[in-house]
């Protein structure tokens, strides 16, 4: 049984102007101990998708329809208390800005502390000893006596260490981690990736990792789902979608990766821009940026089918309208 | 530690400086200390004595260090009004400004802090509005027509407290309280609300406008996602996060307070330092005048100087430590 | 005119009920104080018409009021309603002159400062904030003190309300220069006033025509919301008996008269002056905010 179950999740801002649709119809399921890498551009909905399975979308947010299932058991519609419970204890979460996501009057043990004795049967003492071992299992040199220490007297890379032990320090099932390395300079973030990999390994912890940058999708995920303008888009195995996408968006998105192999010329950039949330076209919603575009796209919305080895939301791939273009000769 | 308060105290000495010097150029300079203190009959020979007495025929430099080191002694002089020595009339006035500012200080932290901590967790509560109106209505009020209003309902009204004065005193050395006697807290009471109430709305705004702020920090949303218990969130995360810029306003208006004790103390007749003060500018009595500047200033000072000590203690990052500090 | 009905300032007017509410009842306070001599039903210092034995006349409304004196009358039998209209007349005359003058002397402080840098700059920012750590109403006393010293009593009394409107005038005016200060050190970098130094215009000249003009929006926000303040400021001290003289009672000296009154029951000798003085500051703090809010959003 899958651990983490969204289905058909809609997430609605309610403005002056009118209702925006953040999130529509988003479905995915997360296995125990798997990593599901999460794509798109800036405001796709990608941390919506993380917020919104944690319960803290900022207000006026809120889930309009669909279900969140942890383990089988929903928890979209829990009570704010019962639902603190799971958050720490079973779903942690890993922001992206570790300079701002520390209390700076605390000290990293204290911090560290509270989240254990909040959530497990343990008394000070042993908080304190195991935020000690916590701080070494994510790399913190001298960790008895860094134990100590403010946020503030910490590197950033240092401190993303601190804030992976916090999410990760009451054993939860599943890690929400928000472009966790987006902050960092580059030099480090490979290696707090790779931290965050082998933690979840070794915890068996599944992960929600969300980003833009495929290069970290690419090494880190076992599947990967592409956002775009609220909706998933394409679904599938990290090795499939990267090489072989299906959907002419994913395909032009993985084409940006730059092949480190060989130098290119040019990246290739895909024309126009993602479609506001109160402007997204009806039909699909990449319609207006689509090269391969036809009526339908432009009246009716795809759901996810099944296309190449993924699913995709693209009517390229319905059976009759593949059956279509084929005969007209254009695909 | 011990380097910091030393450099806080050296930044003090220029703010010292200066009103010691305002003080002492009332003193010489305004009006005619010598034709004060002789009244009106008196003989050249007379004059001369009281001029050298006083040393007014010194060079000014001189007469500047002999009032600064009568002043760090507490010697201020004569009063023009009581002819009674300055240093007395305060000593004696003190106690009553003290117990009524500490009292009002007292209530506009214990009811701001929690006004100002409901009405940034719960914005739109209709209690929270009414609040708001409330606080509106405080800042535009002066602080005598409170005083005064408080007394038409409670006292002229209602008649259950007291519209003067400070009730029985129990003197404990030389310093005299009204806090252990029935009547003296009763009196204590309107002075005191109405003391309190400008900086009570002052603080209720400024904690909900900081706690408005750190709720949107990215430390909160992360103290949530870490599933700590809101009481937690709350107050151990948010409101004492709240708590620098708070120490720092709420130091400066204990100052203030001290101020407008003048005020309050003038509607509810309190014997205290203010009223002193107030009494001495209508009658010109400027060594009381410059006594009293020396004084608030010093208190001022003081006060600053606890303010940089309790950041000290809220804040790890300004402590020099180890490691990156900022 | 055409313009300002087109501007945002007027759209943000006519969308807040409570400021179009707070500018109408501050009209009717200036138009009220100013026109009181026409308006008001009697001349509260025309002491041929004061009869004492229309003395301590309680409101029209409470029965044993009298139609002429819709407020009731004072201890000297002398109107309520159009004493506060002459007393906010004084309250008022205080208020503007004290905000105009810190305004000027901020502002010319301020330039100076900021403009000049260097020693001028520290001299002057180091002044304001010795007198910013002391509360404004105590600097307004002494100098009022002060100056009470100074002088002898009979020059005092005919100057009393310039020593007021000086006393609270020098009170304030560290605010403004501290912002005009802030500003002009922005300005002052940016490139069109580096040009206009380069191409030989007079610092005066730079200072009138470039960074004043971008200056003043703040400068009006604090000058409103400063307004109530002086006003209130004002009152506090002829509460005191510090303020104004006896013979110009302010809003302030009402209330002072009054208070003696309150336990013998007249309390409307009091209180009434004391909802004028309430409604009036009321009205124009409103104001100041929505002005600092409509202005500048970023302004606090």
């Amino acid at each position: 049984m899958s651990l983490l179950q969204v289905q058909n999740l809609r997430v609605e801002f309610p403005t002056r102007r009118g209702t925006l649709v953040a999130l529509d119809d988003v479905s995915f399921e997360i296995a125990p101990g798997e990593v599901l890498g999460v794509v798109g551009e800036s405001g796709a909905g990608k941390s919506m998708t993380g917020a919104a399975i944690i319960g803290l979308l900022e207000p006026p947010g809120r889930i309009a329809g669909g279900q969140v299932r942890l383990e089988g058991r929903r928890i979209d519609n829990l009570p704010y208390e019962e639902l603190r419970r799971i958050r720490g204890r079973q779903i942690g979460a890993i922001f992206q800005d570790p300079l701002t996501t520390l209390n700076p009057l605390y000290t990293v043990g204290d911090q560290l502390a509270e989240t254990m004795t909040t959530h497990l049967p343990i008394g000070p003492a042993e908080a304190k000893k195991r935020a000690v071992e916590w701080l070494e299992l994510v790399g913190i040199p001298a960790a008895a006596q860094r134990v100590d220490s403010y946020p503030h007297e910490f590197s950033g890379g240092m401190r993303q260490r601190v804030v992976i032990a916090l999410a990760l320090c009451a054993e939860p099932k599943l890690v929400v981690a928000d472009e966790p390395t987006t902050a960092l300079d580059v030099s480090i973030q490979a290696q707090v990736i790779a931290l965050l990999k082998n933690l979840a390994r070794e915890k068996g912890t599944a992960m929600m990792l969300v980003t833009h940058d495929m290069g970290v999708i690419a090494e880190t995920a076992d599947r990967v789902a592409v956002m775009y303008a609220g909706r998933i888009i394409e679904i599938g195995a990290v090795r499939e979608v990267v090489k072989n996408a299906a959907h002419p968006y994913s395909a032009g998105l993985m084409g940006s990766i730059p092949p480190i192999s060989h130098r290119v010329e040019r990246l290739q950039a895909i024309e126009g821009a993602m479609p506001r949330l109160s402007a997204i076209p009806p039909g699909c919603p990449y319609n207006p940026r689509c090269p391969f575009v036809f009526d339908r796209c432009r009246v009716e919305r795809p759901e996810l089918m099944p296309a190449k080895a993924n699913r995709a939301a693209c009517w390229l791939y319905a059976p009759e309208e593949a059956q279509r273009l084929q005969e007209s000769g254009l695909a | 530690m011990f380097s910091f308060i030393v450099s806080r105290l050296l930044q003090a000495l220029p703010v010292m400086l200066v009103v010691s010097f305002i003080s002492f150029a009332m003193f010489a300079y305004v009006g005619d200390p010598v034709a004060i203190m002789l009244g009106q009959d008196f003989t050249e020979a007379q004059r001369q004595a009281l001029v050298r007495e006083l040393g007014l025929d010194k060079p000014f430099f001189v007469q500047f260090m002999t009032f600064l080191g009568n002043a760090i002694q507490g010697e201020f002089g004569l009063s023009y009004r009581l002819s009674r020595p300055v240093a007395e009339l305060i000593a004696e006035r003190a106690p009553a400004t003290l117990e009524l500012a500490l009292c009002a200080a007292v209530i506009a932290m214990a009811v701001g802090v929690p006004m100002g901590v409901y009405t940034g967790l719960y914005r739109n509560s209709w209690l929270s509005r009414f609040f708001l109106t409330f606080s509106l209505i405080g800042v535009s009020l002066p602080t005598f027509l409170i005083g005064i209003l408080l007394i038409l309902v409670f006292s002229v009204w209602l008649g259950w407290l007291p519209s003067f004065g400070r009730g029985d005193v129990v003197r404990l050395g030389w310093w005299s309280t009204g806090l252990l006697t029935w009547s003296g807290l009763k009196a204590l009471i309107l002075p005191a609300i109405t003391l309190g109430l400008f900086q009570l709305t002052l603080i209720m705004r400024l904690v909900r406008s900081e706690m408005m702020e750190v709720l949107r920090t990215d430390y909160i949303k992360f103290a949530r996602a870490r599933g700590l218990p809101n009481r937690a969130v709350h107050f151990g995360h948010a409101l004492k996060n709240t708590l620098v810029p708070v120490i720092t306003i709420a130091g400066l208006q204990l100052g203030a307070i001290i101020a407008f004790a003048i005020v309050t103390e003038t509607v509810f007749q309190w014997p205290g330092m203010g009223l002193l003060f107030i009494q001495s500018v209508g009658a010109a009595d400027i060594p009381v005048m410059a006594a009293y500047l020396m004084m608030i200033a010093a208190v001022f000072v003081s006060i600053n100087l606890i303010v940089d000590l309790l950041y000290y203690a809220v804040d790890p990052r300004l402590r020099i430590g180890r490691g990156r500090g900022h | 005119m055409k313009a300002f009905f087109d501007s945002d300032l007027w759209w943000s007017f006519t969308r807040s009920p409570v400021t179009m509410l707070s500018a109408l009842v501050a009209f009717i306070c200036i138009a009220g104080a100013v026109l009181a001599p026409v308006l008001a039903p009697h001349n509260p210092f025309d002491l041929a018409s004061l009869q004492l034995m229309d003395a301590f006349k309680p409101p029209v409304w409470s029965g044993e009021g009298d139609a002429t004196y819709p407020l009731g009358t004072d201890d000297q039998g002398r109107d309520m309603l159009s004493a506060i209209m002459y007393g906010a007349r004084v309250s008022l005359l205080v208020g503007f002159c004290a905000v105009i003058f810190s305004t000027t002397l901020g502002v010319v402080l301020g330039l100076l400062a900021g403009y000049l840098g260097g020693r001028t700059d520290a001299v002057l920012m180091r002044i304001a904030d010795i007198q910013l750590t002391f509360p404004s109403i105590l600097v307004a006393l002494l100098v009022d003190g002060v100056v009470r010293a100074a002088l002898p009593r009979e020059v005092h009394d005919q100057i009393a309300l310039f020593v007021v409107i000086f006393a609270i005038g020098i009170s304030n005016w560290p605010q403004f220069a501290r912002t005009v200060r802030g500003s002009t050190l922005v300005e002052r970098n940016k490139e069109y006033v580096q040009a206009a130094r380069v191409i030989g215009l007079s610092p005066l000249s730079i200072m009138r025509s470039h960074v004043l003009p971008n200056v003043m929006s703040p400068v009006l926000v604090i000058a409103t919301l400063n307004l109530g303040f002086a006003i209130l400021a004002e009152a506090t001290l002829s509460f005191l008996g510090v303020g104004v003289p006896p013979t110009q009672p302010s809003l302030g000296t009402l209330i002072r008269i009054g208070n003696d009154f309150l336990f013998s029951g007249e309390w409307w000798i009091t209180i009434f002056p004391g909802v004028a003085l309430i409604v009036m500051v009321l009205s124009v703090n409103l104001l100041g905010d929505w002005l600092r809010d409509a202005l500048n959003p970023k302004l606090r």
